[in-house]
């Protein structure tokens, strides 16, 4: 385990300066450096760049030509379609459902996972009692186990509490997969604030709610924007879970898109699959781009979900 | 929780007995008894890992002792809450709220205990003009000094109107010259109060200064408590004797044969101040300390005489080291300031019964 | 004060209480039915139900080791071995050095870093259905690459990999490389940074060429980190199931199937429990497989360490 909290610190390292390198060099290999790294960028923004303009073409543009080149004629119709008269199967109302079903998971999902993993987080830190650390082990261990083992068996306890089909269901599974990483993230980081803080708050009278209210989740709120946003991409992300626990109304966007893009009825509307593909990857993408290093900071300690 | 039993505690402010603590096999403390007088200002002095933080942190109540009984103010608190015990916690890396203002951090502690707004004002106005804190009152731990911020930490201890003070190393993150001016600080401090005062610390300058007691740990065991003269002069083992003075105490092992001590110097036995009556045998450590060895036309009336080459010369400015050997053994030797004894040179050196210790060579203890 | 006992202190007892700092373990009690309930009780669940003959429902007749005999003699899950054990390797092998050769890249005190790292690292923040749809608009014959390869002239260059047995992983390593390979260049450049620099003064010192000290020193020194990121690559790797239903939902025929992949099929799709539980436990055991060397690895580090 040892090892994914040295990923989490190793990232914060990338926050600081590069290190001091023989810099006699400016010429040949400074330009193959810097071709290599571009060549390397233009791959990776390709797909991204094919999206985009696929999506702004019309379809006897798309049927034409070429894909990587730019729309003669920009269109935002395929967007409009993709959001809100696409089709899965039975209905046609478009992505928007998906995306409001999202939203509908995702909030209480990351929400209560966080509430849950920080407090569990804090109680190994600071109150431990005799099996706790045995426990938390198992915790992380189960990180590693692949999902399709324990898949089933949990739609039979959903089934039996009730919450089979149900977006609190859904809500329950992620609480419970994302609780590993998300323990590990927090309490990586209440070990790392002093001990005395805490000795300090007790002899002051505060109790065990007190101290994590008035004196922990203040000065924590960096490692909960980090939460959030791997909880946010992780959950809204999801397939298998979504496809899985909830209902046709109910699936996630991720899976309407799937449903939409790969569904064997009717004319590909190739447009509009880019558009809404575009949209599902909006949501990850926008927080990416805003939260920058923190989002590194996250998924370094989030990769272990694999 | 608080046993409201009064006894024989009259005039005792913490009351240790029978103290033992363990972390898994571990034993950090044990068999440890410990009475501390009301007001007094009695400091834990010891090596790094020796127990003292454990053992403040048992009186605080922030570790739950696997034996052994804790009395505060004639009241039985081992099992007591931190906040139930009447103590007030300085810590060394200061653990200020950094989120609250400094008077956010002072008041902490009396909003928890649900004090009158009114009475919450007036304790802290008090302390803030105790530590000279009124200036900072809003302003946030971060934008404080470390002197500052241990204030700070020491007014959280102050606005709670506690019966005892337990300080662990406050003053260690600090730099020399500031640690110098809270020392008077703190001297001052428990003058104009009547609280008393549990200090740890690795300094032994600061043990001295402060100290109306010191008790000396290792191991987590009281090694000798007494006050700091007493420990200078008369200390108790080997042990106690090597850790206070610096330089260290200069030991050469030897015998006793009748009256007189025999190792790589002789010396006359008469005079000596004995633990419990004289010896006339067995092996023995003597101790002179570096300060009390004389040279030249003044070692020339001291009862033991020898001489010595010098090795080394450490001009120190106010004082000047020298390194030699008695023996096999090495030796120092403090001087006044300026001196023109240089390296190589051999000078007759000499000391005096009155101020050196003698050690059983196998106990370690004192004789 | 009144002395009641002028002896001594009375000692008291420990005082009983119920349970001790009883709102920590409110607080763990997620985590605790969580480790009890999920992770113990549902995969030994399932590790026991797959030597039994469920079908449409759980059964518990046991059945002994049929539902394994039946496993490996499939096909499909022969199939999605082969395809995990080839994707897998190529995978890792490929993601750990391209990653290494972009996190040394990056590391050459390259101006404008920051957007280098934040477009390597952006397909990270995508669902693999987003990346499985994009990659397989690009690969689409009619209109993709290869559509666009024949209009420069070369009439007869086929690069249509979806719709070929034999190439379809490749097109699956495409998207997936990535998607992932940006997080290992990541950790790598990461703990790049935290390397001595002083290796590079006496290297220089020493007349040794930068290459071979990368290979020499610092890779050695890396190790930890390469040892991070196989981890999660590989247990990554076994997980894989959204890319393939996104990309190629298995085809062309089985060409593309993986275990991931299998054990839903059995499970939702085709009503055959049994199947499902033998194969995910067949999953576990590699997983068992990855990390028990791995922890191996690291407890005998902490021992020297
Ligand atoms: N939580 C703990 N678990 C195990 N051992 C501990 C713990 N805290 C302290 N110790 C050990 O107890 C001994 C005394 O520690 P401490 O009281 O902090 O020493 P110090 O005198 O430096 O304050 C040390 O050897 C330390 O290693
Ligand atoms: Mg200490």
């Amino acid at each position: 385990m040892v090892d994914i909290s040295q990923t989490y610190s190793a990232s914060r390292r990338l926050d600081g300066a590069a290190g001091a390198r023989p810099k006699r060099r400016i010429s040949a290999s400074r330009i193959m450096t810097y071709g290599i790294l571009c060549v390397i960028c233009f791959y990776y923004i390709l797909p991204l760049w094919v999206m985009m303009m696929t999506s702004l073409k019309g379809m006897p543009e798309v049927r034409m030509g070429n894909i990587f080149a730019p729309p003669v004629e920009i269109t935002f119709e395929p967007w409009v379609k993709a959001w809100s008269q696409a089709c899965t199967g039975l209905n046609c109302d478009g992505l928007s459902r998906g995306f409001w079903n999202s939203v509908k998971i995702t909030i209480p999902s990351v929400l209560i996972s966080i509430v849950v993993a920080s407090v569990n987080g804090y109680a190994l830190v600071n109150w431990k009692f005799k099996g706790s650390e045995i426990f938390f082990g198992i915790l992380l261990f189960g990180a590693f186990i692949p999902y399709q083992v324990m898949i089933y068996p949990i739609v039979i306890i959903l089934r039996e509490i009730g919450l089979m089909g149900d977006v609190w269901g859904l809500v329950l599974v992620h609480t419970i997969f994302g609780m590993p990483i998300l323990t590990l993230l927090f309490r990586n980081y209440f070990a790392s604030l002093p001990e005395e803080l805490f000795k300090a708050a007790r002899v002051d009278g505060a109790g065990f709610w007190g101290i994590f209210f008035q004196v922990l989740v203040p000065m924590s709120l960096p490692i909960f924007t980090v939460a959030m946003i791997l909880q946010v991409t992780g959950i809204w992300n999801d397939f298998l879970f979504g496809v899985i626990y909830t209902k046709p109304e109910a699936y996630p966007m991720t899976v309407q898109l799937n449903n939409i893009v790969n569904s064997v009825q009717g004319v590909k509307e190739y447009n509009v699959n880019m558009a809404a593909t575009l949209i599902t990857g909006l949501v990850p993408l926008t927080i990416y781009l805003l939260s920058g290093k923190l989002f590194v900071r996250g998924i370094a300690a989030g990769a272990v979900k694999g | 929780m608080l046993d409201q039993t009064h006894t024989a505690l009259d005039g005792i402010s913490v009351s240790i007995r029978d103290l033992e603590l363990s972390f898994g096999a571990v034993k950090v403390l044990q068999d440890l008894n410990l009475d501390i007088a009301k007001g007094e200002f009695l400091v834990l002095l010891g090596a790094s890992g020796c127990g003292k933080s454990t053992l403040l942190n048992c009186i605080a109540g922030l570790l739950e002792p696997t034996g052994g009984q804790i009395f505060i103010e004639g009241k039985n608190v081992t099992w007591a809450e931190p906040s139930e015990r009447g103590i007030g916690m300085v810590f060394q890396s200061y653990a200020l709220y950094p989120q609250m203002s400094v008077k956010g951090n002072l008041s902490f502690g009396l909003k928890n205990a649900r004090v009158p707004k009114a009475e919450i004002e007036r304790r802290v106005a008090r302390a803030a003009e105790l530590l000279h804190l009124q200036p900072l009152l809003d302003r946030k731990p971060a934008a404080l000094s470390g002197g500052q911020r241990q204030r700070v930490a020491i007014g959280r201890a102050l606005v709670r109107d506690v019966d005892v003070f337990l300080f662990d190393e406050p003053l260690s993150n600090l730099d020399a010259k500031l640690r110098a001016e809270l020392r008077i600080e703190l001297k001052r401090l428990h003058q104009s109060l009547d609280n008393t005062m549990i200090y740890v610390t690795h300094d032994q300058v600061e043990a001295m200064t402060l100290a109306d007691r010191i008790a000396i740990m290792r191991g987590g065991v009281i090694q000798q408590l007494a006050q700091p003269l007493e420990i200078y002069n008369r200390p108790a083992n080997l042990y106690v004797a090597g850790f206070i003075g610096s330089p260290p105490m200069n030991f050469i092992p030897g015998t006793i044969a009748g009256s007189e001590f025999v190792g790589a110097v002789r010396m006359p036995l008469s005079g000596y101040d004995w633990e419990r009556g004289p010896h006339t045998s067995g092996n023995v450590v003597f101790g002179i300390r570096p300060e009390h060895v004389k040279i030249g036309d003044a070692a020339r009336h001291c009862a033991c005489q020898t001489t010595v080459t010098i090795e080394v010369v450490e001009p120190m400015g106010a004082d000047t080291l020298l390194w030699t050997r008695v023996g096999d053994d090495e030796f120092r030797i403090r001087l006044d300031g300026q001196t023109t004894i240089h390296e190589g040179q051999t000078l007759p050196i000499g000391f005096d019964i009155d101020c050196a210790s003698l050690f059983d060579a196998q106990t370690e203890n004192r004789i | 004060m009144s002395v009641i006992d002028p002896v001594a202190p009375r000692a008291a007892g420990r005082p009983k209480k119920l349970i001790a700092n009883p709102m920590a373990k409110i607080a763990a009690l997620p985590m605790i039915m969580t480790a009890l309930v999920i992770f113990i009780g549902c995969s030994v669940w399932t590790v026991v139900h797959s030597f039994t003959k469920s079908k449409l429902l759980p059964s518990s007749q046991f059945v002994g080791f049929d539902q394994y005999e039946r496993l490996w003699s499939t096909r499909r899950w022969l199939a999605s071995v082969e395809n995990i054990a080839i994707y897998g390797l190529v995978a890792l092998v490929f993601s750990l050095v391209v990653g290494f050769v972009i996190a040394v890249l990056l590391d050459q005190k390259v101006r404008a870093e920051g957007a280098f790292r934040t477009i390597i690292l952006f397909p990270y923040s995508l669902s693999f259905i987003v990346t499985g749809l994009v990659w397989q608009w690009i690969l689409n014959p009619d209109f993709g690459i290869q559509y666009i390869v024949r209009g420069w002239g070369f009439e007869n260059f086929t690069f249509d990999p979806l719709h070929n047995p034999d190439t379809v992983l490749a097109a699956l390593l495409m998207a997936g490389l990535w998607q992932g390979t940006g997080l290992v260049a990541v950790i790598l450049l990461a703990a790049l940074r935290g390397v001595d620099e002083d290796i590079w003064k006496a290297s220089r010192v020493d007349g040794v060429p930068a290459w071979k000290t990368y290979i020499w020193v610092v890779i050695p020194i890396l190790r930890p980190a390469f040892v991070t990121a196989t981890v999660l690559i590989a247990t990554g790797i076994v997980k894989l199931y959204d890319l393939v239903v996104a990309l190629t939902n298995g085809g062309p025929g089985i060409a593309s199937e993986m275990p991931a992949k299998y054990v839903y099929d059995a499970m939702f799709g085709k009503q055959n429990l049994g199947q499902g539980f033998a194969a995910s436990t067949m999953m576990l055991l590699s997983v068992l497989l990855i990390l028990i060397p791995w922890a191996i690895f690291e407890f005998r580090g902490k021992k020297r360490g």
